[in-house]
């Protein structure tokens, strides 16, 4: 954020008290999802100061559902697309942004299509080949597709070209070769593109739905969404307040990650963005 | 030099080789399994990798839920966009400048950003459940007997595209911002200077300034609109009657509830071309100094 010298706290202003209204506005269906999981169903439209609170809804919810196991499948899920993530985007951007090779910047080009073509955009062939190499079902299943990210690549490059020429020469001077080159001086100098590109994927796969359901078909391998999405609609008998209470449950560890520390997510969203 | 210069080449391409090999995997050649799939319809029982020409794509023709999701895609994307793109840009001014609150009010805006669909979506279904829900309960208080806005054609569309604006807005919001930061303040103390009220400073100076970026969101998020279905699994399955279905969940029922492979490849790629198109916009009509520093 930047601030400029002549910045001063205002009175509100008509635009201002619009933002709080706006804002109340928009964060009021989570609001409401949290009325609705610590008050008991019959409380779910009728908004007294005096409901009882309780947390009956979240034992519920965790009897019906393995919601803990499926916490732990998205927490290795995302672990694992991370550290694939970093190795390969690091070398593959190292490639791109420091050695002189033929064909390089039709590799780029290749490598910048699938930001728009993701992988469950084909999903049908994707499911064939992740069959084919007997990955069905497999936390590995699913996050393989994701480990070549176009995007992580794209701004490593970016952060790497822009580290000065000089640093690698000295390091070169001192006799170090080309991936102690990497470790020594480049990796260092993006530990901010690091951090923004992270946490963007971690919550980018944290919320990755349609690939999953596809891949995964035990309790053994579905992630949090995967796992709120079949626990079940209203319609099928399983209490609206047992259902916020496991939308709530499912949100949770990022909600409070991005709660704790706000700024950063934004700022990486915003460093990550106009890249 | 040569010597050099296919040392490097090597050391590059081996540096590259391990994600060149999951990009292939995952991208390239599934890609040409799709466009292959397509015309020899595999996997549908006996017409089992047969060449069938383009039988595939004449079924396309006259499927009547084929053109209802293209017409959905549209809709969906039509109403999603201009409004939330509308609504990050005021939110954006909101939150650049400096008051009380000001990241209490951002942290407000965001927030959907990082639930994810399928969150949101339990969220908002019990919103739009008839009767019991809380937009019905709210109009009967008022006497109103409010519609089954999921259930009814008419409304199903309008009330997924408002959940999409509350989730997207904010996600838009961000690349307002990061653009509002490079815009110099003397440009406003100028304006300020010459005279020009605040409205016209916002439509002469900031808004064509700020082109670019709406350029880029803007594509950004029709290809999002695209990409994204979660909710459809919770709110809709598609339905009724295929109101609110979209391309990318009709692929999914055709190859995975339906079994149909080689249709599913052939709506694939009318995916793929779409996508493609959009990428050429991007290519050709951006100021490619957003995207490359």
């Amino acid at each position: 954020m930047s601030y400029s010298p002549s910045a001063k706290l205002y009175l509100p202003s008509l635009g201002q008290f619009a933002g709080w209204l706006l804002a109340l506005l928009w964060i009021s269906p989570l609001l409401y999802a949290f009325w609705a999981a610590f008050h008991p169903a019959e409380f779910a439209v009728s908004f007294q100061l005096t409901a009882p609170l309780t947390l009956e809804n979240f034992s519920q919810a965790l009897q019906q559902a393995p919601f803990l196991r499926y916490g732990l499948n998205t927490f290795i899920l995302v672990t694992l697309i991370l550290t694939g993530q970093f190795i390969l985007c690091t070398l593959a951007a190292y490639a791109f942004a420091r050695f002189n090779f033929m064909g390089r910047s039709i590799a780029f080009s290749f490598v910048l299509v699938q930001l728009m073509i993701t992988p469950e955009i084909l999903i049908v062939k994707n499911y064939a080949i992740l069959a084919d190499l007997g990955l069905v079902d497999t936390i590995p299943g699913i996050a393989i597709p994701y480990m070549a990210s176009a995007f992580g690549i794209f701004l490593l490059r970016q952060t790497f070209k822009s580290t000065p020429v000089e640093l690698e020469e000295a390091a070169r001077l001192e006799g170090c070769g080309f991936l102690r080159i990497l470790m020594k001086v480049y990796i260092p100098l993006a530990k901010p593109t690091y951090l923004a590109y992270g946490l963007v994927s971690v919550s980018h796969h944290w919320n990755n739905f349609l690939w999953p359901l596809v891949v995964s078909n035990s309790i053994e391998t579905r992630p949090l969404t995967v796992g709120l999405g079949v626990f079940g609609s209203p319609e099928s008998g399983v209490d609206w307040s047992i259902i916020s209470a496991a939308t709530l449950l499912s949100v949770a560890p990022l909600l409070i990650a991005f709660l704790l520390f706000q700024r950063q997510f934004v700022q990486s969203f915003m460093h990550a963005g106009i890249k | 030099m040569h010597q050099i210069f296919s040392r490097q080449s090597i050391y590059g391409w081996l540096l590259l080789l391990p994600a060149a090999i999951l990009l292939f995997a995952f991208t390239y050649y599934p890609m040409a399994g799709t466009f292959f799939d397509s015309i020899f319809n595999e996997g549908s029982g006996s017409l089992s990798s047969r060449y069938n020409g383009p039988l595939n794509y004449q079924m396309l023709m006259i499927d009547p839920v084929f053109k209802t999701v293209l017409i959905n895609n549209a809709i969906f994307a039509l109403g999603t966009i201009p409004v939330s793109i509308g609504l990050a840009l005021m939110m954006a001014l909101i939150v650049d400048q400096h008051f009380l609150g000001r990241s209490l009010v951002r942290m407000a805006f965001f927030t959907p950003t990082v639930l994810p669909m399928i969150a949101v979506a339990n969220i908002w279904l019990f919103f739009y459940t008839p009767d019991i829900g809380l937009i019905d309960s709210l109009l009967a208080f008022f006497g109103i007997e409010g519609p089954n806005w999921l259930g009814d054609p008419d409304t199903v569309l309008s009330a997924i595209i408002v959940m999409a604006i509350w989730k997207e807005a904010g996600f838009f919001m961000i690349f307002y911002l990061a653009a509002l930061q490079t815009i110099s303040p003397e440009l406003k103390e100028a304006a300020k200077l010459e005279g020009a009220g605040k409205l016209y400073y916002f439509r002469r100076v900031l808004f064509p300034l700020l082109m670019p970026t709406t350029l880029f969101i803007s594509i950004n998020a029709v290809i999002n609109s695209f990409k994204l279905v979660d909710h459809l699994f919770i709110l809709t399955k598609g339905g009724p009657d295929n109101a609110s279905n979209l391309l990318l969940y009709h692929i999914y029922e055709t190859a995975f509830s339906y079994f149909d492979q080689g249709y599913a490849a052939a709506l694939t790629v009318v995916l793929l071309l779409i996508l493609a198109s959009f990428a050429i916009v991007q290519f050709f009509f951006f100021d490619r100094r957003i995207h490359y520093r």
